[in-house]
């Protein structure tokens, strides 16, 4: 599903409230077929404006750190890496990253780890064309795979058959 | 050759390169006579051998203050006359002066124990070579907590200056806050009060330890240049990966 | 290896490296109880008697300022958010930092404290038990101050705001301390007491901390 509005409709806080960063004033969020005692917040991936990067991290340090902690073991660093075709900067400081590279660095850290629900807040800024491509192949791959997407755009960004759910004016 | 002319990192690193194999043996040479003539000093009258701390606790004085002296030039350099070097001069010669400064607290102290019965009291000139080594502290701080070599270059000019003029002042006011310390013997308007026997091998001690100085200084120099080269080169790697991919 | 080991290793190297605040906190320790003779003057009999006191308040001070970035860094760049979603608890999130905080800037704490307090001219033979007395007590300041530092992030403050919420709270942890080090230096009154205390405010800070801090960034950061 794609997010659409104007700034400050609250697409963002639409996806912080289903991340479970937010808490919900009135109503209630179901997953179905997903693990019936884990918090969503548990199964999802959340792609905020933010890159949570460190800067004096390693490219790979830096992922390592998010797929250990989010349970997905070390070995998963390096696929991930290559996926988003930042191998050759594994050992690089996350300092002398471009924003391009930090966004794609950020999408790794979807792909490292297996979670159902991925929750992107414009994740194509910041992007250049071949890399929006790349992003757009990553998710159809996780849709194939059973998965879900949320998506907070401003335009298209290469999900074709996405329903629109728009926020604002009604 | 000009000073102008070792502007140039390449060059610099190149006379220093030749320089310092040569400048390493002059300070071992100079060690060595100073050590032997040292250790056949007389005895004090009243310390016995323990006088013999001077030798080293005196020059580590020296070249603590010394230190902040080339940091505060550098700092100059770096702010009115714009030398590309200077930076480099002023980061590389603040752990030397600090860990001088330090060597002489320590020496001063354990050389106090045994004389005056404490390790430590807060008489002006031990509190004013503390406070010395907390602006080292200050200073070195701030190099460490800059991610960029640049940033803290500025900020660590002006602090130098900063602490350069304020250290005399500290040392008014500490000394007018309290004086047990002995006074100075060396660089008196009467001469040295020092017996000749313990000023020659105190000099020879005080030269040697100022060519270490120089010495250590133009090597991290040299090892500063090295790592903002690789550093740069490393920032290129990346920035062409933006480009290609 | 699992989410607590690999967030205490992260923030222990994040701390260590580069631009991190691993030593700024002994730095500022040693700074401040250098600062205390200049004021109350140099007479060593009565520095060697408030000496303990000294040590204290510099490492309680040292302990809270240190904290002031411990959360804010992981909010501005937007790791803390993700540490929300994982799969460790916040409560034990927070206090994994807080083992880390306490690891690179605590322990450096107690381990120059007796070079301090041969400045303050305190009985060697006290330096010991002056260091113990630190080394029970600067986890109860960390964990403590982790209340604040998580309040402050929550609230969009700084600095001093952290400052006046947390020193109320450090007041038993403070006191117990200093009692238990004069105890051991000059003391009719024994040791033991005061110190055992001591470790029991610590202990329960590990428990309340985290909790409390928790609740505060989950309220805080809607």
């Amino acid at each position: 599903m794609v997010v659409t509005g104007r700034n400050g409709a609250g697409k963002s806080s639409l996806l912080r409230v289903v991340a479970g960063l937010v808490r919900i004033a009135a109503g209630h969020l179901t997953l179905d077929g997903g693990e019936p005692d884990a918090p969503i917040a548990e199964q999802a991936h959340y792609l905020g404006h933010q890159d949570a990067l460190k800067p004096s991290l390693t490219v790979s340090e830096n992922l390592q750190f998010w797929t250990e902690f989010f349970g997905a073991g070390r070995h998963a660093v390096e696929a991930a890496l290559n996926t988003v075709d930042l191998s050759p900067l594994a050992g690089l400081p996350a300092a002398y990253l471009s924003a391009g590279q930090r966004r794609r660095l950020s999408i790794a850290r979807l792909v490292g780890v297996p979670r159902p629900i991925w929750l992107l807040d414009e994740p194509t800024s910041a992007l250049d064309a071949p890399s929006q491509k790349r992003l757009a192949e990553l998710m159809r791959d996780h849709l194939a795979g059973g998965g879900m997407i949320v998506a907070a755009a401003h335009g298209p960004i290469g999900l074709e058959r996405a329903r629109e759910l728009k926020l604002g004016d009604a | 050759m000009a000073i102008v002319d070792l502007a140039n990192p390449t060059r610099f690193l190149n006379v220093v390169n030749r320089v310092l194999p040569w400048l390493a043996a002059i300070t071992l040479v100079l060690f060595a006579v100073g050590l032997y003539r040292a250790m056949n000093a007389p005895d004090d009258y009243q310390q016995g051998a323990t006088v013999k701390i001077m030798f080293l606790h005196v020059p580590a004085a020296w070249l603590g203050m010394f230190g902040w002296g080339l940091m505060t030039v550098a700092a100059l350099g770096t702010l009115v006359w714009r030398h590309p070097l200077a930076d480099v001069a002023g980061k590389a010669a603040a752990p030397i002066g600090a860990a001088f400064t330090f060597i002489c607290l320590i020496t001063g102290s354990l050389w106090g124990r045994p004389t005056w019965g404490t390790y430590w009291v807060w008489d002006a000139r031990l509190t004013s070579m503390l406070v010395l080594l907390l602006l080292y502290f200050a200073v070195l701080a701030l190099y460490w907590t800059a991610e960029e070599p640049g940033r803290g270059a500025r900020a660590a000019a002006i602090l130098s200056l900063v602490g350069a003029v304020n250290l005399p002042i500290i040392k008014f006011s500490v000394d007018w806050w309290n004086t047990l310390h002995q006074p100075a013997s060396v660089f008196r308007t009467g001469g040295p009060t020092i017996d000749p026997a313990l000023l020659a091998p105190l000099l020879i001690m005080a030269i040697a330890f100022t060519l270490l100085f120089v010495t250590l200084h133009l090597a991290a120099m040299r090892n500063e240049i090295l790592r903002r080269r690789v550093r740069a080169m490393r920032l290129m790697q990346a920035q062409e990966l933006a480009q290609v991919t | 290896m699992n989410a607590f080991t690999t967030l205490l290793i992260r923030d222990m190297r994040l701390a260590t490296r580069v631009g991190g605040g691993a030593l700024m906190g002994a730095l500022f320790f040693l700074i401040v109880v250098v600062m205390m003779p200049f004021a109350i003057g140099p007479d060593l009999a009565l520095l060697a008697r408030i000496g303990p006191a000294i040590l204290w308040l510099g490492a309680l001070l040292a302990s809270l300022l240190a904290l002031d970035r411990l959360f804010a860094t992981d909010h501005e760049d937007g790791s803390l958010d993700l540490l929300m979603m994982g799969s460790l608890p916040l409560e034990l999130s927070v206090a994994t930092k807080a083992i880390a905080h306490w690891l690179t800037t605590g322990l450096p704490l107690v381990l120059i404290a007796p070079v301090l307090g041969l400045m303050l001219n305190v009985e060697l033979h006290a330096m010991g038990w002056l260091a113990l007395t630190l080394l029970a007590g600067t986890p109860a300041l960390t964990f403590i101050g982790l209340i604040g530092a998580a309040l402050s992030v929550a609230l969009r403050r700084g600095g001093l705001l952290l400052a006046v919420l947390v020193l109320p709270l450090t007041v038993p942890v403070l006191i117990f301390g200093v009692a238990a080090a004069n105890a051991a230096i000059v003391g009719p009154t024994p040791f033991g007491p005061p110190f055992t205390i001591l470790c029991a405010l610590s202990l329960m800070s590990f428990v309340v901390g985290p909790i409390a801090a928790a609740a505060a960034l989950r309220h805080g950061l809607e």
